[in-house]
């Protein structure tokens, strides 16, 4: 049962009611009700914004944008965390974007590597660390394509120039170094790690072999632009355009090579899944090379099919045939599985609250599963974002932009969606209450959830989280007995 | 004075990019738009205007440029 605008307004206010009165103006912008008639998201929601101190926040750092979204998947490239040991160590390989090579000789994308910074570093500064750090990497791994140095907070604070060692050790290796600006004090989220991690591949990488015309290309050759391969994401994604008769020249960044990412420049279309991660580096390519991009969703077959007609409106009509018959091919497999799964599922209310694309895109896939989506929320999305997501979600629904802890758990308790859909920071909270959930960033260590093959596996972990008989074993049995008594006594 | 990224929307309209801000919007109105010159005082759809000396010819999009507030 969905709520109505005023109740739904009305537990906003209550839920802002125990801060102080300065924490609940501000957070007052954040929590919004759906409205469907907004044109822009600005007039009714506030993002992008430095989070409060001392509400619980799950958003990350620049860094975390830089080397562990949109640098770390690139996997014949060394990402090396320069600064103290712990940014890189903490965050290795949690993200599960996968990727076919053997680490440590041609793929180093679940290693670690760190110049672990020590007190002698802050003190004399750690550029002479960092070129010993290339030479050293070329000599272990002389497969590696080229290096990316990803900054941690110190190195801006002490003023190392990491820009003129890359330069130097560049030449020395005779491989691109890449400096990147991404200490984590950046900005208010990873969002701007994201862009600075695009404007670093824009001004170090994306023109590298714009003078060279080996590459053939063709008049069908697209790139698969922020996926992150999560699960094999990208893989499923991939399989569907190459059915439809494209060449797909370059996957960013998940599986993704320094090769692709350089001769991306010579494709006629850039796909773009993760808007929110590499709209910066679109946008570039659109004024410097023209090349046009879209953006698509492959999760669920409403709106796979949807994006595949789209993509193939920018091409001939033998590839508009083509998206048909793709389409017509996986439709028995992705009815069978709504068959299957939606009675099971329907009418179930979900809320979720993840970072990127997701609270947006996912909306179709639950929805062809006869689920509904009553609350979203992004970690670090901007205005754009809600631009896009308030005409996807329902009349009246639940928004909320970087959700504190406590509004979370608080909403969570009144609306009592039967599904969450958020990270690991929130699982066990909800989990304890009793509430089925399921991390919807790393797919709950299962996957790929894109294209058709990905729908069947997401509806199957939907479901299996559910409906699983656990949740009514959740309460102690005395306080199940205890409950049924005072509601008894209630009813007398 | 932003630097401002134009480009066209699908729909045919201009939208209006300041990557500073990462602020997106869509242009209004210009108030010169021929394919002799564009430019002059720009508005946005939120309201919110700016200036540019209008350029001839009219300059392809998408491109970059560069804004005053007016």
């Amino acid at each position: 049962m969905s709520m109505t605008r005023e109740a739904t307004e009305a537990l906003i206010q209550e839920v802002l009611e125990v801060y102080p009165e300065s924490a609940k103006k501000d957070r007052a912008k954040h929590l919004a009700v759906n409205d469907q008639t907004v044109e822009q998201s600005k007039k009714c929601i506030t993002s992008n914004r430095k989070s409060l101190p001392g509400v619980m926040t799950i958003r990350g750092c620049a860094y975390a944008g830089s080397k562990g979204v949109v640098w770390g998947p690139i996997k014949d490239m060394v990402h090396v965390s320069h600064g103290p040991v712990g940014c890189g160590q903490y965050s290795r390989a949690g993200r599960r974007n996968y990727y076919v090579g053997t680490t440590g000789i041609n793929t180093f994308g679940t290693m670690n590597f760190t110049s672990d910074f020590q007190e002698k570093d802050i003190v004399f500064g750690g550029d002479k660390k960092l070129a010993k750090i290339v030479t050293e990497i070329e000599a272990l791994f002389p497969l590696s394509k080229g290096i990316t140095v990803q900054s941690e907070c110190p190195i801006g604070l002490i003023g190392d120039d990491i820009e003129a060692v890359s330069k130097k050790s560049a030449k020395e290796i005779g491989k691109p170094v890449v400096p990147v600006r991404c200490e984590g004090f950046r900005g208010v989220s990873q969002s701007l790690g994201h862009h600075i991690a695009n404007d670093a591949i824009r001004d170090w990488v994306l023109g590298n072999r714009d003078k060279d015309s080996s590459f053939a290309a063709t008049p069908y050759d697209v790139t698969i632009i922020g996926d992150y391969n999560i699960g094999g994401d990208a893989w499923a994604s991939r399989t569907l355009i190459e059915d439809m008769g494209l060449r797909v020249i370059a996957q960013w960044s998940g599986d993704g090579t320094l090769a692709e990412i350089e001769n991306t420049p010579k494709a006629k279309l850039n796909l773009i899944h993760c808007y929110r991660s590499m709209n910066y580096i679109s946008r570039h390519m659109e004024e410097k090379y023209g090349i046009p991009w879209l953006e698509y969703n492959f999760f669920g077959p409403t709106k796979i099919a949807e994006s595949l007609r789209r993509i193939a409106g920018f091409f001939d009509e033998t590839i508009q045939a083509n998206a048909e018959r793709v389409i017509e091919k996986y439709q028995a497999g992705y009815e069978a599985v709504i068959a299957k799964y939606r009675p099971r599922l329907q009418g179930k209310r979900v809320m979720l609250y993840v970072g990127g694309l997701r609270p947006r895109h996912v909306i179709g896939a639950y929805e062809d599963l006869g689920m509904e989506v009553v609350g979203t929320g992004y970690e670090f999305g901007h205005n754009d974002d809600y631009d896009r997501t308030i005409k996807e979600m329902g009349e009246s629904t639940l928004i909320y932009d970087d959700v504190t802890g406590y509004e979370f758990e608080e909403f969570v308790k009144r609306v009592k969606p039967d599904l969450i859909g958020s990270g690991i920071k929130e699982k066990y909270i909800f989990q304890k209450m009793g509430i089925p959930f399921r991390q919807m960033h790393s797919w709950d260590y299962s996957g790929p959830y894109h294209g058709y093959d990905g729908f069947a596996i997401f509806a199957r972990d939907m479901d299996m989280t559910l409906n699983n008989p656990c949740w009514r074993n959740v309460q102690a049995p005395w306080l199940k007995g205890r409950e049924a008594a005072e509601s008894a006594a209630a009813g007398n | 004075m932003p630097n401002v990224m134009i480009r066209v929307k699908d729909d045919g309209g201009l939208l209006f990019y300041i990557a500073k801000k990462d602020q997106e919007e869509e242009i209004a109105s210009v108030e010169r738009d021929s394919d002799a010159e564009w430019g002059g005082e720009i508005e946005l759809t939120d309201g919110s205007r700016y200036y540019i000396d209008p350029i001839s010819p009219k300059p392809a999009f998408p491109t970059t440029l560069r804004f005053k507030r007016a």
